[in-house]
């Protein structure tokens, strides 16, 4: 297998402004992540807020430079000096908040078509063809084109901000909680979505996520994340299965279960208590 | 006795396009001592149907019942001023974002004390000693210090925790809460969600839940009421619920679960739903 993505001992550190009475500092956001992903493949990253995931999946998609460590897209090193549009083109992200990752004065056609201006010669015809064609594919209708972004639903952005990432034909897709803003309903179909695009483009992932149930349906491979540092990567039922780390161990505990047991045995001690439905 | 009763509410918002009707004949009853979830996506009406019990709606929307009564007493009929006396007091919320509900230009112990000072005229020192006390019970360190904080002071966890210590400041009968864990880490979700358990089971009030998340209702609930585009689909305890559900959209909702995936791809809403039999199930 083609490894797409390599990372080598990533850092990241943010200089911290001084005060009159303070001195400048710096925070390391991130202390040495190393991971890879084959082609094709899911790389789930799990952490709470403040965990350094963002930080990670600006540095993967080159909006922001690493401080320190190597970064590899298809075993080419990444210079930050050096940036080539064809690098550019072989990552591209999607947001967590499609209201907010969407220009609202910019009609869907438009929005589509602006990378293949920017990265392409195609023809204007050929753009429109393209960009008709992918809304098809991420299960809207080629009447949406005109349309403005306030227009659709939560659930059709998030599918409008993935045809406008795959748009240049991607390798690596950078996802950033892609579904947490959405209804439980919703974020079903974009998940099967996600996974049929898969299938079709042989496309590589990097789903960023807080979320655990919906990372062990999507991941091949998980990496938790805690203040800035890896502190379990493994396979998807490795992680689910023996969870090594303690952090791990305590964001399991607290994921909510809907299984039916633990259900029926809350329900009785809460009756015992004397709370709970009395009819 | 039920806490609060609902008969036949119905909620209307003129728009421009005409009205819109956000919650069609909802029934609900919620007694003392138990949880009482409301599940359903954005748009579903709940809470819309909250905010109409306790009048919180803008003047744009037309709310009608049948009966709306809290401990045997009517609200519709009251004036805004008795209102006011229960709502905030015997009645009080839980909002989804604790950084935006809480106001950012005073310190959260100010805040705290204004519910104290409005609801039982408590003078300062006393204010300042229940303040304290409720920020012990709803687990913020150093409470005397972080009375004088700011909201942009404190993280979504710890805003989240002033937040309940308000709504709980002055006993209430009845505490909704509207999608109080959303905006936070499952983490932080789980320690709110075990903080507003212990504080019902202690004191036994009635608590409406109103979230989208089937976590938290299973981990949450005694009763449930699904409902999907202003209707309420189906109401049933919680393990029947999630053991038998009857209505094909609470099979749905429970099969676009994650975890509850079969095969390599999750069933959605129109796996099951159909327009024809939903209008069937009505």
């Amino acid at each position: 297998m083609t490894v797409v993505l390599e990372a080598r001992n990533i850092t990241r550190d943010y200089a911290t402004p001084g005060g009159m009475f303070r001195k400048g500092g710096t925070v390391r956001a991130l202390k040495g992540i190393s991971f890879k992903v084959e082609q094709g493949k899911t790389l789930a990253i799990v952490g709470e807020s403040g965990c350094g995931k963002s930080t990670l999946a600006r540095i993967l998609t080159l909006i922001d430079p690493q401080s320190g460590g190597e970064l590899l897209i298809d075993g080419e090193q990444v210079a930050s000096w050096a940036l080539t549009p064809e690098l550019r083109r072989k990552v591209q992200i999607v947001f967590q908040n499609p209201y907010g990752s969407l220009n609202p004065r910019q009609k869907v056609g438009d929005m589509l078509m602006e990378p293949l201006i920017l990265n392409t010669k195609d023809s204007a015809s050929v753009r429109r063809d393209k960009a008709m064609a992918m809304l098809t594919r991420v299960g809207l209708m080629p009447e949406h084109f005109n349309r403005y972004p306030h227009m659709f639903s939560g659930g059709q952005r998030q599918r409008l901000a993935i045809a406008r990432a795959l748009m240049v034909n991607p390798r690596l897709l950078v996802l950033d909680e892609p579904v947490s803003a959405l209804d439980l309903s919703v974020q079903a179909q974009v998940l099967n979505l996600l996974a049929d695009l898969q299938d079709e483009f042989n496309l590589t992932y990097v789903f960023i996520s807080h979320d655990l149930s919906v990372v062990r349906y999507i991941a091949d491979e998980v990496m938790v994340m805690f203040k800035g540092e890896v502190v379990e990567y493994g396979t998807r039922d490795a992680v689910f299965d023996a969870p090594s780390h303690e952090y791990t161990r305590k964001l399991f505990a607290a994921t909510p279960v809907t299984d039916v047991e633990a259900i029926r045995a809350r329900v009785a001690r809460r009756r015992a208590a004397g709370i709970g439905a009395t009819v | 006795m039920a806490l609060l009763e609902i008969r036949n509410l119905n909620v209307h918002f003129a728009t421009s396009t005409g009205t819109f009707h956000a919650v069609k004949g909802l029934n609900l009853t919620v007694h003392e001592r138990e949880v009482l979830a409301i599940v359903g996506e954005s748009g579903s009406g709940k809470s819309v149907s909250m905010l109409a019990a306790m009048g919180l709606l803008p003047k744009s929307a037309t709310v009608t019942a049948d009966a709306m009564t809290f401990n045997g007493r009517d609200l519709q009929a009251m004036s805004d001023k008795d209102r006011r006396a229960i709502i905030g007091r015997d009645i009080s919320m839980i909002f989804q974002e604790p950084i935006a509900s809480l106001n950012p230009c005073f310190t959260v112990g100010y805040q705290i004390e204004e519910v104290l000072r409005a609801h039982l005229g408590l003078g300062r020192a006393q204010r300042r000693q229940r303040a304290i006390e409720l920020f012990t019970a709803v687990g913020i360190p150093e409470p005397e210090k972080r009375l004088g904080s700011y909201p942009h002071q404190m993280s979504g966890g710890q805003c989240q925790r002033v937040m309940i210590a308000i709504a709980i400041a002055c006993k209430p009968k009845l505490l909704i809460a509207d999608e109080p864990t959303t905006a936070l880490d499952v983490t932080i979700q789980k320690q709110i969600l075990d903080l507003l358990m212990t504080l019902q089971e202690d004191t036994g009030m009635g608590m409406i839940m109103i979230t989208h998340d089937m976590g938290v209702v299973a981990e949450t609930a005694d009763r449930v009421i699904v409902k999907y585009k202003g209707q309420k689909m189906e109401e049933a305890d919680v393990l029947t619920l999630f053991e038998a559900p009857s209505h094909p959209y609470t099979k749905a909702l429970l099969s676009a679960l994650p975890e509850h995936a079969t095969g390599d791809r999750l069933s959605t809403v129109s796996d099951f739903l159909d327009p024809a039999t939903l209008e069937a199930a009505r």
